[in-house]
């Protein structure tokens, strides 16, 4: 139950910039994911908010309170600031039974005995582990110490929770369990969250907002939605999404007016209203430019069925995986991947027929690399 | 990630900004622990240095006669003229640098090559009696080098030292040259040092990817080709290591010469610098030891550029560490026999002809039972069964009970405060990996390592032989307390290093989350850094232990009469006609130097580390 501003972080460690200008604002209750590959400083900013690490620069204040000021060297210790963090090797004291690690925060601030007992019984059920309250941490399989880590965050009812990629030490079907785990346990304490992860699914299904970070700057901030339709520049958009998205290359021409792409697929006219125009966008000239699209709206048919913007295409490979089918094709000197629902089985260099959705589609500056062109986020069936 | 080089912001001092930033640095206890433990540090380590430094170029009272128009504090070459540049420069320092360089020499090219094929021997080959040898295979490291000196002694002694060794009973005639000097000093202190190699080397060879060799193997290299083209060079930093480590440690060494050369009068720097600490002129002693530090930082320093930070080639990658032994085929046996030779030779023979000798009544007259009697161990002198012996037998004599409570005395009270103060050097030096004073504190207690013990002691000798302070710390000159000190201070890299690697088992995460649930730095200290700590002190602390129980050179220059450990007792006594006794102290030393280091490895503890 807190807000969080941060404005103007910047880490240094010793001549490496490592968070460069951060500025991020976390709303009460929000679920806000910090996404991106390793080493771009999204476990330093984690860090800097919890106090573990102090930023040469910048201001942060959790619920209007003054928590960092660096220009006057002010750092308010870790335990005042009213949060707590799980790590992501978990930091289970192995000396100490299940209980002893939740109880050791409420037993540090004197809460007496029954207290303490409520607080951690109550903590272990709702992270359904009340039963391996006198055991040790060695003795737990991951997923179980997975879940006292979290426990002994909650215990003391923080008003921010802070978690360090919880989930990377699990295995796969573990960890879907414990996203949708974590997904309760937001809604049903309502604490504010921030969540580090490398996994853009996390981010995903879990988040309110996501801040993508980028060689220690903020990309992007956005709805996860927001995120994953219109990622602000080539390297958001190939990060998010999986199968990755599409890149084609293309020429663009823009009057002021309308602009014009044309791409191995086609020619398509984009309006006025769908360009992102903040960006640099030359007028009166062929530019080159990218087209961004994403393989699950790429409609494969066996028959010409006549639609607007369907082409002839190439079968060069298929990879049918159960649940879904990866189909690798090519159109002229192009090549691109469609993800089809359910197992379909193609021929190579089978010749198919393929709707595309222009309306849904990104364009992306090729120098620049930033979005230019917005895609519709939603769709009707029959809509271009 | 593209990190870009610039520079921090510099922000405007303003009186808020200076209050906050001295509250940071002096409200945090490890900032204050940091700036105490490197001010000791300083003042333990750097000071005496310089103290040392400087004293061998001012007068002493002592000199004050031979230097005319002088008066003490007055700055003077006379020391170091007297020491390099005086007739008496030959004698005193050119032969002795000559004999230690010989010994450190030959004493490396022998025993570095046979640690080496032990070491590849066990872990490589498929010698048989693996488990065997391999629980036998460091005791006679366990063995203080100058009890094996003794044991030399009794088997090889003339008549030269008023009485006879095993040999020479029997009959054989044992010239000087190899009962006393160089050959005897090497040899005896190969079957001390092959441990060094030993140990690196199959550390090494047990770090590399059996893989390797295998493919070698599978292009067709016969063994030999193998051996010589790929494990040699992949072992080889940890050969040049221990070469190092075996060079400094034998140029520098102190109880094996003394045994061994001085009765011929073969001096090495170290027992020559010994006899101008005790007597004058002092300062002279003080140049000597100079000169021996910078030899071996010289030579430590080689190693760090020889080595560099190819520390070791333990191999990245791969699942090969499962070894196929190398057949030896017909060379098994004859290598198997020199491998019990060598135990024998270096640990069988040495403690048995102590033990024998102690029961006999004439030392090379042979083990007939008219020979033996127990006289050494519980006899009193009025029993006496000859009038050669001097003293009391061991448990009737109150020298020896005096000795084993000073040895207790100062093996337990030396070994607790180190301890300690290794676990905290250890905490600062592991949380402050890469910081500036995590690096200065490993630096400056690296310092106390690359001197030989008899040096170390010289500085201490120098600093605290006056009043000090002002009066504040009283003449230490042939106290208990002095010899304390310089036990702590010596055995500081040791006990840093296992510190060092206890406290890198604790993951800083494990503070940080105390950290934030609420926990003050004392708290976490208590709560969780101790706990977790616990095991691999009671290890260390134990090793140390030993170390200091069985020292000899790093208190000999400080020793006096009423402060004998039980090293230095059956050193004195060595010097004498009648071996027996101080062969009995050695075997108590012995046995319970094993017996510790049996519970050691109980508790965990690895020898190996003292390294």
């Amino acid at each position: 139950m807190s807000k969080i501003v941060l404005e103007h972080i910047d880490k240094y460690y010793g001549e490496s910039h490592v968070l460069r200008d951060i500025n991020l604002t976390i709303e009460d209750g929000e679920f806000m994911t910090l996404l991106g590959p390793s080493g771009c400083g999204k476990t330093t900013t984690l860090r800097v908010i919890s106090g573990l690490e102090k930023p040469q620069n910048g201001k942060m204040t959790i619920n209007d309170a003054v928590v960092i000021d660096a220009d006057n060297a002010f750092y308010e210790e870790p335990a005042k600031r009213g949060l707590n963090l799980v790590f992501q090797s978990y930091a289970l004291w192995p000396h100490m039974t299940v209980f002893e690690n939740v109880a050791f925060g409420l037993k540090i601030k004197k809460v007496p005995k029954d207290e303490i007992e409520e607080k951690v019984m109550g903590s272990l059920r709702t992270m359904r582990i009340d039963q391996y309250r006198d055991r040790y941490p060695n003795e737990l399989s991951g997923g179980q110490q997975q879940r006292v880590a979290i426990a002994r965050a909650i215990a003391s009812s923080p008003k921010l929770l802070l978690l360090d990629e919880p989930l990377s030490n699990l295995d796969a079907r573990l960890r879907i369990d414990m996203r949708a785990e974590l997904k309760r346990l937001h809604k049903e304490t309502g604490t504010t969250i921030v969540y580090v992860t490398h996994d853009q699914v996390e981010a995903l299904t879990m988040s309110t907002r996501i801040a993508l970070f980028k060689e220690g700057e903020i990309a992007q901030i956005d709805t996860p939605l927001g995120i994953y339709t219109n990622p602000i520049d080539l390297t958001a958009a190939d990060f998010i999404g999986n199968p990755r998205i599409n890149f084609i290359d293309a020429k663009a021409f823009y009057n002021g007016d309308t602009m014009t792409v044309k791409s191995p697929f086609g020619t398509y006219e984009f309006k006025h209203e769908t360009l992102k125009l903040d960006e640099e966008i030359p007028e009166n000239e062929e530019f080159d430019c990218v087209m961004g699209l994403r393989p699950e709206l790429v409609d494969i048919s066996l028959e010409d069925p006549g639609k607007k913007h369907t082409i002839e295409a190439n079968v060069y490979a298929s990879q049918p995986a159960g649940s879904e089918t990866i189909v690798n094709l090519t159109v002229g000197e192009a090549d691109f991947i469609a993800l089809q629902i359910g197992l379909v089985e193609y021929d190579m260099n089978e010749k198919v027929y393929v709707t595309l959705h222009p309306s849904r589609m990104n364009v992306y500056n090729k120098e620049t690399g930033r979005l230019i062109k917005f895609a519709k986020v939603k769709h009707h069936a029959g809509e271009e | 990630m593209a990190k870009t080089k610039s520079k921090q912001p510099r922000k405007p001092l303003t009186k808020e900004r200076l209050k906050n930033q001295i509250r940071n640095v002096v409200g945090n206890p490890f900032n204050m622990i940091v700036f105490f433990s490197l001010l000791i540090l300083f003042c333990l380590i750097i000071i005496p240095l310089l103290n040392m430094i400087q004293n061998s170029f001012v007068v002493a009272k002592a000199e004050l006669r031979s230097i005319p128009g002088a008066k003490i504090g007055d700055y003077t070459l006379y020391y170091w003229k007297y020491l390099l540049a005086s007739p008496l420069t030959k004698t005193i320092f050119w032969e002795p640098l000559v004999h230690s360089l010989l010994i450190g020499a030959l004493t490396t090219v022998i025993s570095v090559p046979v640690g080496a094929l032990i070491a590849w021997l066990m872990v490589r080959s498929d010698i048989p009696g693996k488990r065997v040898i391999s629980s036998l295979i460091l005791i006679p490291y366990m063995i203080p080098s100058w009890c094996k000196a003794m044991s030399w002694l009794s088997v090889f002694r003339n008549s030269r030292s008023g009485s006879l060794g095993l040999l020479t009973g029997l009959g054989i005639d044992i010239p000087d040259w190899l009962a006393y000097g160089p050959i005897a000093i090497v040899l005896v202190m190969c079957m001390h040092y092959y441990a060094f190699s030993y140990i690196m080397v199959s550390g090494a060879l047990r770090s590399i990817n059996s893989e390797l060799e295998e493919m070698g193997e599978i292009q067709g290299a016969s063994k030999t080709q193998i051996l010589a083209h790929i494990t040699l060079p992949l072992v080889l930093p940890s050969i040049l290591s221990a070469t190092i480590m075996t060079i400094s440690k034998s140029i520098g060494t102190y109880g094996v010469a003394a045994n061994l050369g001085n009765r011929i009068g073969y001096y090495v720097l170290a027992t020559r610098m010994k006899e101008f600490i005790n007597d004058s002129p002092k300062g002279v002693g003080y140049a000597m030891s100079i000169l021996m530090i910078s030899l071996a930082a010289v030579t430590i320093l080689v190693n760090q550029k020889l080595i560099g930070t190819r520390k070791s080639y333990a191999t990245i990658g791969g699942k090969g560490t499962r070894s196929n032994l190398i057949p030896l085929g017909g060379a098994k046996w004859p290598l198997m026999i020199f491998l019990i030779i060598f135990l024998f030779v270096s640990m069988f023979l040495p403690l048995f002809v102590l033990v024998m000798e102690s029961f006999q009544i004439m030392p090379g007259a042979g083990y007939g039972a008219d020979n033996l009697t127990l006289y050494a161990w519980i006899g009193e002198i009025e029993n006496a069964p000859s009038e050669l012996y001097a003293q009391n037998g061991l448990f009737k004599n109150s020298e020896f009970g005096r000795a084993c409570l000073n040895t207790a005395k100062l093996s337990i009270i030396a070994s607790i405060i180190t301890s300690f103060c290794g676990q905290f050097l250890g905490y600062i030096t592991t949380r402050g990996r890469g910081k500036w004073y995590g690096k200065l504190t490993e630096q400056l207690i690296f310092i106390p390592y690359l001197m030989p013990g008899v040096a170390f002691s010289a500085i201490y000798f120098s600093m605290f032989s006056q009043p000090r302070l002002g009066g504040l710390i009283p003449s230490l000159y042939g106290t208990f307390t002095l010899i304390l000190l310089v036990s702590i201070v010596k055995h500081f890299p040791f006990a840093s290093r296992s510190g060092q690697s206890n406290m890198l088992q604790i993951a800083i995460e494990l503070e940080e989350a105390a950290s934030i649930e609420g926990a003050s730095f004392w708290k976490r200290i208590a709560k969780i850094v101790i706990p977790l700590a616990k095991n691999g002190f009671l290890s260390g602390f134990l090793l140390t232990f030993i170390s200091i129980a069985k020292e000899l050179d790093l208190i000999a220059i400080l020793m006096t009469p009423a402060n004998y450990t039980l090293s230095f007792l059956s050193f004195e006594y060595s010097k004498e006609a009648m071996p027996q006794v101080a062969d009995a102290i050695c075997i108590v030393i012995i046995v319970f130097i094993l017996v510790c280091n049996r519970i050691a490895n109980r508790l965990g503890g690895d020898v190996s580390k003292s390294m």
